[in-house]
């Protein structure tokens, strides 16, 4: 039995956007800038997956940017914004200190262009407090950014309080969605959001594709130029069947959401309530309460993340770790150190990310084979 | 980041050899710790100079376990002094290379058996000092005693 339980880090493509994907490829294969009936026609096609994503997403049609990730969109947002306001009289930017990589790499590449970048410390339950941006936030502060929901531990944050403090400082707020859909309904014109970025690989859409959302009227500075795509703010050619299958899989996602959440949050706790009467010495990192159903970030005992990832990975189950071992930099969970998890527990944990073809046996499967991976690595392990 | 664990390495990892503790070693060190991420305990038994058996415990990754089992492998029955040399880059080549970035896994088994070497010669200095003390003792004895 294979089972896939790392659905945080990508998902399977869905066959029903597979399937609308399809002819962009070598029936509607026209380049969507071109201006003859073809081409317009791609572009027609194009104009219409924006509607449905802003309608989906509470937000304008307009704002909708396509990039090839979300890591691009992240970078697009951050530094774009940071260098259309560089003369100005705000000056920092501010992050948690849980952002994905490629905001907290992004942000930091601006210190060297004069930004001061200021990060917030999470509670130890994982959630950025409004209270928490209130003490750092002021009139240099140009932009905030929080991430709707964590990668590794899949905790919540209240991004409307925070979007309302960052507005009331004359600051932009930004969000990292990546991990949200479809468990968070997002709703762009009620959060009051300036920027957010989605990635389409992350709810069974096609790899390459994400989306930078930015708010009508702010002018952001553009990383990759050329043709004049998108406003002239991200060029190059549209990746037709990309988009195709962003929004188709964003539409499914939040059509089906009710049941899927409802029946992934029974799997996920079914699996800690088995997991936690198997094997002895476990805990979850981060509030479990606060967090999306698809996600359990559990800490092992006295044994070590990458050699549980490796040992589960031989016997067909996929997941991730934190530990320094599995990181090319041989350094641990950033997340798990910011939310306070003592630091010799930093090396023993595994993420399980729960997604859409997951099954209770699948669930019974990966508990059998655990019970055999904890019980043969504590049987050497040196900490008693 | 790619991983890509040769099939001795998966071998190592799966099915270490020389995994355990010996009761009463003659020689016993830690290496490495939790918060690193990686720690190897090294239990050796010595006769006649040489590595009589070697055991070890881990709390480490896939690497970690299969560098020190190759490595007990290769230095049971050695003379101490050959063991003390043995070069990491031999675990290395042993499992058919390791990524980059675990190298460092056979540069720690060597250290550990190292000091665990070590920590003997240490005991058996001392075991030596107190014999020779006794043996000055007796001898002074005797000397008095023949006074």
């Amino acid at each position: 039995m294979k089972v896939y339980l790392d659905n945080a880090a990508t998902t399977r493509l869905d066959k029903r956007v597979e399937q609308a994907m399809r002819p962009y490829y070598s029936k509607l294969y026209a380049n969507a800038s071109s201006i003859h009936q073809t081409g317009q026609e791609a572009y027609l096609d194009l104009m219409k997956v924006k509607e449905n994503i802003a309608s989906i997403i509470g937000g304008e049609s307009r704002s909708i940017i396509f990039t090839s990730s979300a890591t691009e969109a992240n970078n697009l947002i951050i530094k774009g914004l940071a260098r259309v306001n560089k003369n100005g009289d705000r000056k920092k930017i501010i992050i948690s200190e849980i952002e994905h990589p490629c905001v907290r790499e992004a942000a930091n590449s601006l210190k060297e262009e004069g930004f001061e970048i200021i990060y917030l410390k999470p509670n130890k339950k994982g959630i950025i407090e409004k209270e928490e941006l209130e003490k750092k936030i002021d009139k240099k502060t140009l932009l905030v950014s929080v991430m709707m929901v964590n990668n590794e531990i899949g905790t919540i944050n209240k991004v409307k309080d925070l979007a309302d403090i960052s507005h009331k400082h004359g600051a932009y707020f930004h969000s990292d969605a990546v991990q949200a859909v479809p468990y968070i309904k997002i709703d762009i014109s009620k959060i009051g959001i300036d920027f957010i970025s989605l990635s389409a690989h992350k709810f069974n859409g096609p790899k390459g594709e994400g989306i930078a959302y930015i708010k009508s009227g702010i002018k952001i500075k553009p990383e990759i130029v050329g043709g004049g795509q998108e406003e002239g703010l991200r060029a190059g050619t549209y990746n037709m069947p990309a988009i195709i299958g962003f929004g188709k899989a964003l539409e499914l996602a939040y059509l089906e959401r009710e049941k899927y959440v409802k029946e992934i949050r029974e799997l996920r706790d079914y699996f800690w309530q088995e997991l936690k009467k198997n094997i002895k010495d476990v805990k979850v990192n981060g509030c479990l309460k606060s967090r999306v159903p698809s996600n359990l970030n559990v800490m092992f005992y006295s044994i070590e993340g990458e050699a549980i990832l490796m040992d589960l990975s031989r016997q067909g189950v996929y997941v991730s770790t934190g530990s320094a071992c599995s990181a090319t930099d041989l350094k641990g969970s950033y997340v798990l150190k910011s939310i306070g998890l003592d630091k010799n527990y930093l090396n023993s944990n595994i993420r399980f990310s729960l997604g859409k073809y997951n099954t209770k046996e699948e669930i019974d499967y990966t508990i059998k084979c655990l019970k055999n991976t904890v019980k043969r690595l504590r049987s050497f392990s040196p900490i008693k | 980041m790619a991983l890509n664990y040769t099939k001795k390495t998966m071998d190592h990892f799966l099915k270490p050899k020389n995994i355990g503790q010996i009761s009463k070693p003659d020689g016993y060190a830690q290496i490495g710790n939790m918060v690193c991420g990686d720690q190897l305990d090294f239990f050796i038994k010595v006769k006649d100079g040489k590595i009589k058996d070697v055991k070890f415990l881990s709390f480490g990754c896939a690497s970690n376990i299969a560098t020190a089992s190759v490595m007990t492998e290769k230095v049971k029955g050695m003379t101490l002094e050959e063991a003390k040399n043995y070069p990491w880059q031999n675990i290395v080549d042993d499992l058919g290379g390791l990524p980059s970035q675990k190298v460092h896994c056979s540069v720690m088994a060597v250290q550990g058996l190292q000091k665990a070497i070590a920590d003997y010669e240490e005991r058996h200095n001392d075991l030596v000092k107190t014999e020779s003390r006794k043996e000055k003792n007796i001898t002074k004895n005797n000397t008095k005693s023949k006074k």
